[in-house]
């Protein structure tokens, strides 16, 4: 049964993420990105990491997904019809997926994965929230850290740029 | 009463049942909600809400016809008849695709996060407390949180399959009120969570442990958590006002402005699929709050349901003690829809930009705060 629906779940995931890519409507877009997160949160179930799950739909299909959806909206697009890839953009995606699967490659080929995993009959790290946020606090506190300022750093950027500040500096 | 029958089903074959079982209580629930809306706003307003609809072959048997004709039972029936009868129009200008999709896509969450949601509990044979529950996972709450969340969508497909002005205002408004307010709601439940989970446990958000924590011995065992953490409760109800759409919070219709919101251009069936949907979500986050802040099945404070049980020699009965903890939790859940009508025809509605202001510059450094000091008190609490 696991086996199964890893493959289906997998093939949703895969074919739903090539179709956000490829749909000429970004409406349709946001919609097969949802359904992609939606697989990815069913393949995290599958892992016994239900705490992920949950928080994957919370987080980025229950909002994110919806502020894509209210860009797309604010921004008027008739019909929601977008411009064709350009040329330099289908390279670009190429050459940035191909890096990924180069790494993901090497990874599963020449990693260590094995060494570092405890008994099998330890729960997931996912799966109970204790191991999960003794994790957080203990072996990841410092890229947590690192993404959270990131993301702080990024919402400033947004907000100078978006915001304009001559009218204040005119009004000193 | 012999059970071994349906326990000899295949297990899936059960969890159907079960889950069919839930949706046929929680539907009518919420289509009754309808008439119990046009009755309670009736009362409010001091006149008799709909009284005369009758169907002629039965309008000459005397005393129980009457009654049901006053209750407006009449009036539910040939409303729903007409939502399923009447011509569905799907206008000319619209998306076909989003704007069929739409009302499903709002009908799912609503119906799905009461799978996570327990209504009752009775003791089993060990004399353990087993909660009546479709799906008892871990992460309960997150659960239906994160279920609710994709509730959003249907509005802003709706609004944007519409294809018109007011539509996409109302979706506009409302995804902005509902993203904004899942913030404070989320963080107001923070501190209930801090409470329950005491050191040396495993961690847990399931629904079921928060009543569990509230039935227990002694004055602080059986405090609801209404009177424990006032703040987290009052946020944790203004928020649902708001992530339901209903009045004060009402940006996803606006009739006074917008005409019918997100769903003008709605009719028919379609129309009545949003509306039972908006019901579902109020009866669901009613049953939440019930759990996180009013003890669940207990029927007062400081008197759990074992006592109960034990005043009544139920304990080795879990079908009639089962029923009893579900009418009770029922029970309690009525009475919150009661109350969200009863606000929605007491108060105005804000306008938006209040809306907006209430959520991020009331309600998120309140519910910020209110974390804030529970976690400082518990830690402190569990320091000394």
């Amino acid at each position: 049964m696991a086996p199964l629906l890893f493959y289906l779940l997998s093939a949703l995931v895969l074919g739903t993420a090539l179709l956000v890519v490829t749909s000429k409507n970004a409406v349709n877009s946001a919609m097969f990105f949802l359904i992609s997160l939606l697989g990815t949160a069913g393949l995290f179930v599958l892992l016994d990491a239900f705490l992920l799950a949950a928080v994957l739909v919370l987080v980025y299909a229950g909002a994110v997904v919806a502020l894509f959806l209210f860009i797309i909206m604010l921004l008027g697009m008739k019909g929601g019809e977008r411009q064709p890839l350009s040329n330099s953009a289908v390279l670009a995606s190429v050459v940035a997926a191909a890096i990924l699967a180069i790494g993901v490659l090497s990874f599963v080929k020449h990693g260590q994965i094995a060494a570092s995993v405890p008994d099998a009959s330890a729960p997931a790290a996912g799966a109970v929230l204790k191991f999960y946020s003794a994790q957080l606090f203990t072996t990841y506190l410092l890229p947590v850290q690192v993404v959270g300022f990131l993301l702080l750093i990024a919402m400033l950027g947004v907000i100078v740029l978006s915001k304009r500040f001559e009218d204040m500096e005119k009004s000193k | 009463m012999d059970l071994s029958i349906y326990f000899n089903l295949p297990l899936w074959l059960r969890l159907a049942i079960q889950g069919a079982a839930v949706i046929a209580v929680l539907f009518p629930i919420a289509a009754a909600c309808s008439m119990a809306e046009r009755k309670i706003s009736a009362w409010i307003q001091g006149r008799p809400g709909p009284n005369r609809t009758v169907p002629p072959f039965l309008a000459g048997i005397p005393i129980i016809v009457p009654i049901l004709q006053n209750l407006g039972l009449f009036q539910l029936a040939a409303d729903g008849g007409k939502f399923v009868f009447k011509e569905d129009p799907i206008p000319g200008h619209v998306n076909k695709l989003y704007f069929v999709l739409a009302p499903i896509l709002s009908m799912i969450p609503a119906l799905t996060t009461i799978s996570v949601v327990p209504f009752g509990a009775y003791f089993d044979k060990a004399g353990e407390l087993v909660p009546i529950i479709l799906a008892n996972v871990d992460v309960g709450l997150l659960a239906v949180f994160a279920v609710a969340s994709l509730g959003v969508y249907a509005i802003i497909l709706a609004g944007w399959a519409s294809n018109s002005k007011y539509p996409f205002l109302g979706a506009v408004r409302a995804s902005a009120q509902l993203i904004s307010y899942e913030l404070s709601m989320t963080l107001s439940v923070l501190p209930v969570f801090l409470w329950v989970n005491v050191p040396g446990g495993m961690g847990t958000l399931s629904l079921f442990d928060v009543v569990q924590s509230q039935s227990q011995p002694g004055l602080w065992g059986g405090m609801w958590y209404v009177f424990l953490m006032p703040v987290s409760a009052f946020v944790f109800l203004v928020a649902l006002f708001a992530e339901t759409n209903r009045l004060p919070f009402d940006m996803a219709e606006c009739e006074a402005d917008l005409v019918g919101g997100f769903h003008t251009e709605y009719g028919a069936f379609k129309w009545s699929l949003f509306f039972v949907a908006e019901y579902c979500h109020m009866i669901v986050g009613s049953a939440v709050f019930v759990l996180l802040f009013l003890g669940g099945w207990n029927p007062l404070p400081w008197i759990p349901l074992s006592m109960v049980s034990d005043w009544l020699s139920l304990g080795d009965n879990p079908v009639l003690l089962g029923a009893l903890a579900t009418l009770i939790f029922i029970g309690k859940v009525l009475f919150f829809i009661f109350f969200f009508m009863w606000v929605r025809w007491t108060l105005p509605r804000f306008r938006y930009d209040q809306v907006m202001k209430i959520g991020w510059q009331k309600l998120l450094p309140l519910s910020i705060g209110n974390l804030v000091v529970y976690a400082v008190v518990i830690a402190l609490l569990e320091r000394f």
